[in-house]
């Protein structure tokens, strides 16, 4: 697959302290559905601005398809923009709104009407052609906004926080249907979103941005089971963390001491022995021990607090030397027939080497 | 939350009442006076009203300078109007997106003849138009006219502007648009409300002006012109009629900008 | 057409427009007002004359003085008639409808020619006019009273009745935003109808006051018609003296340093108004 866009060490200077965008470099390739992902002021919606062309770069240079366009403005550049609050215009109609970028591709009046039909088809919305945007609903503008980009069958398609207006009902159901319009148009995807639910769910690539740096660049999956910092690690879904110090390193992995006891980790580590670590584990991955029953990392703890939520119960424990972990367990059955652990019971965590991540340095609390 | 109104508060909000309905007599009984004598059969001003009488209307139509006054106004106001249109919207477009150097003494000279009196607006382009060889005409007036209301249509076509979304002139160039198109086909529609608001306004300040007119008017002269000069002679009827008249076209003006701000509501 | 270019249109007409109609104009006159007058008319120099004779002349200070008064006067009384209009539009006004239409009504006013509405108070309060018909034939009076009329009452009462709708705008447009539960809340925390009033709403229109004495204000001290048609001996204002310098005076001189002297202290009772709608924006804020 050839690389369709190219971003070679693209920063955003604000001023000589601010900085929004900081030597970033990355390539999407065609056909890809990318998400960039991080909390509000890491960068990400202005680095995809920078690729609309509504932002210019102080450093770096972008390439669309092989050309440079980091000087070219939007309405020459063949990407399109789907902007977060849509940005209909509420003086035409939908099926205006969406001839409209092909005028400007030179398409004449019926044509572009046709093809304005056709993309409505595509979103479902083939009833609403003439009415006005005011008339619709948020997710049919969306919709509307969806095709409108589209139907210009542009080179990438740049979407902002497009789900984040909808209410939770919505997104799951859109989050669904624009990853079945990704997959039939064929077109590549960036996506900026700060929900990491949304980004694991619809993307083949996540870029994990902090501070207007990327974090890390992988498969939700590379994320999810591989986080490259503490800060990836709970950012996507979450992670207990225990302070330690490196034991010793084995051949595959290493050895951590932690006052809650010695954890052991199957999992590449460069550190040195005798350097401050900590070690990280998502809370289902921990189980709580039966009696008779044994596992790789076996960590005595005290059940402090247990909390229902629909779904499973998420089980605070305190283990050795003080510190407090969550511990998430899916019911299989309804809450009367499942065991619930009662608080102040003894208890045994366990946890396999393959699910423990290991970090140098300490992390704050 | 439902209170039983206090006797004090009752006796409170009547009293505000009728100050509220005597305020609106002392705005409008003049008017009436006005439009009563128009109609008055005696040349003084006297009450009570002798007889009625469409004389003065008759006299108005014959009156040749006067109607050439009208001519003239039309001409400036609609002139003018356009000019400060013309100039007013990319001001306001400037102080929208822009940051440039000078931009707040920019902004305060074009508010600036709003507050500052006429009279120093029209006597210091008088200066400059002599300056530079051009004798006073009606053509020096709109000029006139044109700085005095650039202010009008600056705040309120940059009012509308602050409020509509970036995302839509961003959309517009994302689809292909240039600059060009996208004020023309986007911008421009969306602020329409306010730049026929704006131009509306500005044709009526026009036609009433007189401070800037007094001193870059050549031999012809502008309705409010001719008025004023024959009020220095003396209070005539005709002069009711004349007033009766524009208030009739005022209110036929007010109507048709009512009717049209409301037409236009896209939200 | 590229971005580059459409910027300095866009930005490029107005400011030619600033330059030459405005910096210009105000260059000149600036100018000007250092010239000397010289019989018949003036010739270049650069004196403090012509402000010198404005700082010391008592008759330029007197019709300066009288200038500050009528405007401070008309902006008063426009104001105690304003606001308790505007208050009652946005607190005790009982429909949406009423409200649109006894605001157009008290704005449509300003669309009716300015002149007529000065000149209509001459024919209202002259010896033959109507309020001396009225109060003869009530049998207030027995002769017809010349009080009313050609001095600074008739003055103030033309001045005050163009410029309310100045006063009612900007007071109703600050009345609107003070959020109602603003009222609930002091009324919750055990603070009586007038207490309220005092101690939060009228503060928080202290920007629309200010915006509106500023107008008005301003407004009053550059007329010269209304001042003509009914002021009589007193109906010299700053501005008709200017007019005169400019006119049968033949003293451009002196009428540029006056005007130069107006637009000075209108800048300055703007730039106060603004600092005050700014002290009040970041306290209410």
């Amino acid at each position: 697959m050839a690389a369709i866009i190219e971003l070679q060490g693209i920063s955003k200077h604000y001023s000589k302290t601010i900085i929004g965008v900081d030597n970033v470099s990355l390539t999407v390739e065609d056909g890809e559905f990318v998400t960039l992902l991080g909390p509000s002021g890491c960068g990400k919606s202005t680095l995809l601005r920078m690729i609309g062309g509504f932002e210019q770069p102080t450093h770096g240079m972008i390439r669309l398809a092989g050309q440079d366009v980091t000087t070219v403005p939007p309405y020459k550049r063949d990407v399109n923009m789907v902007f977060q609050d849509y940005a209909l215009f509420p003086h035409m109609t939908v099926g205006d709104n969406i001839a409209y970028g092909l005028k400007s591709q030179g398409k004449s009046g019926a044509e572009a009407r046709r093809l304005a039909a056709q993309a409505l088809d595509l979103v479902g919305l083939s009833d609403k052609i003439d009415q006005k945007p005011q008339q619709l609903s948020g997710g049919q503008r969306q919709r509307v906004a969806l095709a409108r980009a589209i139907v210009r069958r542009p080179k990438v398609l740049l979407l902002d926080e497009p789900l984040s207006a909808l209410d939770a009902r919505l997104r799951d159901q859109m989050r669904i249907e624009m990853k079945h319009l990704h997959e039939k148009v064929g077109i590549t995807f960036i996506m900026v979103t700060h929900d990491q639910e949304e980004a694991l769910t619809m993307a083949d690539r996540v870029v994990v941005m902090e501070k207007g740096r990327v974090a890390q660049d992988g498969r939700p999956q590379d994320l999810y089971d591989h986080p490259a910092s503490p800060y990836v690690a709970n950012f996507i879904g979450t992670t207990n963390f225990l302070p330690g110090t490196l034991a010793a390193r084995l051949p595959g992995g290493a050895r951590v001491a932690t006052a809650a006891g010695m954890v052991t980790a199957e999992t590449e580590v460069t550190l040195p022995e005798g350097a401050e670590a900590t070690v990280g584990f998502r809370p289902e991955k921990l189980r709580l021990l039966a009696p008779g029953e044994t596992a790789a990392n076996e960590l005595p703890a005290r059940i402090v607090e247990v909390i229902y939520y629909g779904l499973g119960l998420r089980t605070t424990v305190e283990l050795k030397g003080g510190a407090q972990v969550h511990v998430d367990t899916l019911l299989g059955d309804s809450l009367a027939r499942s065991a619930v652990p009662t608080p102040g019971a003894e208890v045994r965590l366990g946890l396999e080497p393959h699910n423990v991540f290991v970090f140098g340095g300490r992390v704050a609390a | 939350m439902a209170m039983k109104p206090s006797s004090s508060r009752l006796a409170a909000d009547t009293a505000l009442t009728t100050f509220v309905c005597l305020l609106m007599a002392f705005l409008y009984v003049p008017i009436w006076v006005l439009i009563a004598f128009s109609f008055s059969s005696s040349r003084s001003l006297t009450w009570p009203i002798p007889g009625f009488t469409l004389d003065w209307y008759r006299k108005l139509f014959a009156n040749a300078d006067l109607l050439a006054a009208v001519g003239n106004s039309f001409y400036v106001a609609i002139c003018a109007s356009l000019l400060a249109l013309a100039v007013g919207i990319p001001a306001a477009m400037a102080l929208h997106r822009y940051d440039f150097w000078g931009k707040t003494l920019f902004r305060r000279l074009i508010l600036l003849p709003i507050t500052l009196p006429g009279i120093v607006t029209g006597i210091s382009m008088l200066n400059m138009f002599r300056l530079f060889g051009f004798s006073q005409s009606l053509e020096t007036v709109i000029f006139g006219h044109a700085t005095a209301l650039l202010g009008v249509v600056v705040t309120q076509v940059f009012a509308r502007l602050q409020r509509l979304p970036k995302s839509l002139e961003e959309a517009s160039y994302d689809l292909g648009a240039g600059p060009a198109r996208t004020f023309f086909r986007v911008t421009l529609p969306n602020i329409s409300s306010a730049v026929v608001g704006a131009g509306l306004l500005s044709f009526v300040l026009s036609f009433d002006e007189i401070p800037v007119t007094f001193f870059l008017t050549g031999r012809d002269n502008t309705l409010p012109m001719y008025i004023y000069s024959t009020l220095r002679r003396g209070v005539t009827p005709e002069i009711n009629a004349v007033g009766t008249l524009i208030v009739l076209a005022t209110l036929v003006l007010i109507i048709i900008s009512v009717v049209l701000s409301r037409d236009r509501t896209p939200r | 057409m590229n971005r580059k270019l459409s910027a300095a249109l866009v930005l490029g007409i107005p400011l030619a427009w600033v330059v030459v109609f405005m910096l210009l104009p105000y260059g000149i006159i600036v100018t000007y007002s250092f010239w000397v007058k010289t019989y018949p008319t003036f010739k270049p120099a650069f004196q403090f004359g012509n402000y010198l004779t404005l700082a010391t002349d008592p008759q330029y200070l007197q019709v300066l003085g009288r200038t500050l008064k009528i405007s401070a006067l008309t902006s008063l009384f426009s104001l105690l008639l304003a606001y308790p209009f505007a208050w009652w539009l946005v607190f005790r006004c009982p429909s949406q409808a009423l409200r649109t239409w006894a605001y157009m009504a008290v704005i449509a006013p300003l669309w009716v020619s300015y002149l007529l509405r000065a000149y209509i108070w001459k024919t209202i309060l002259g010896t033959e006019g109507i309020l001396n018909s009225f109060l003869m034939s009530a049998g207030i009076t027995s002769e017809p009273s010349s009080l009313f009329l050609y001095n600074q009452f008739a003055m103030v009462v033309t001045l005050t009745y163009i410029f309310i709708p100045f006063m009612v705008m900007p007071i109703y447009t600050a009345l609107e935003r003070i959020p109602a539960n603003l009222s609930e809340a002091s009324a919750d925390l055990g603070m009586g109808p007038v207490q309220t009033f005092l101690r939060v709403t009228l503060p928080l229109s202290a920007p629309g006051i200010a915006a509106g004495f500023t107008l008005t204000f301003c407004l009053s001290f550059g007329d010269f018609i209304a001042p003509f048609l009914v002021g009589g001996p007193d109906g010299n204002l700053i501005a008709s003296v200017i007019q005169t310098q400019f006119g049968s005076a033949l003293n451009w001189p002196l009428g540029s340093a006056l005007s130069i002297v107006m637009l000075v202290i209108v800048l300055g009772i703007v730039s106060l108004s603004d600092r005050i709608e700014a002290k009040a924006q970041t306290g209410a804020a």
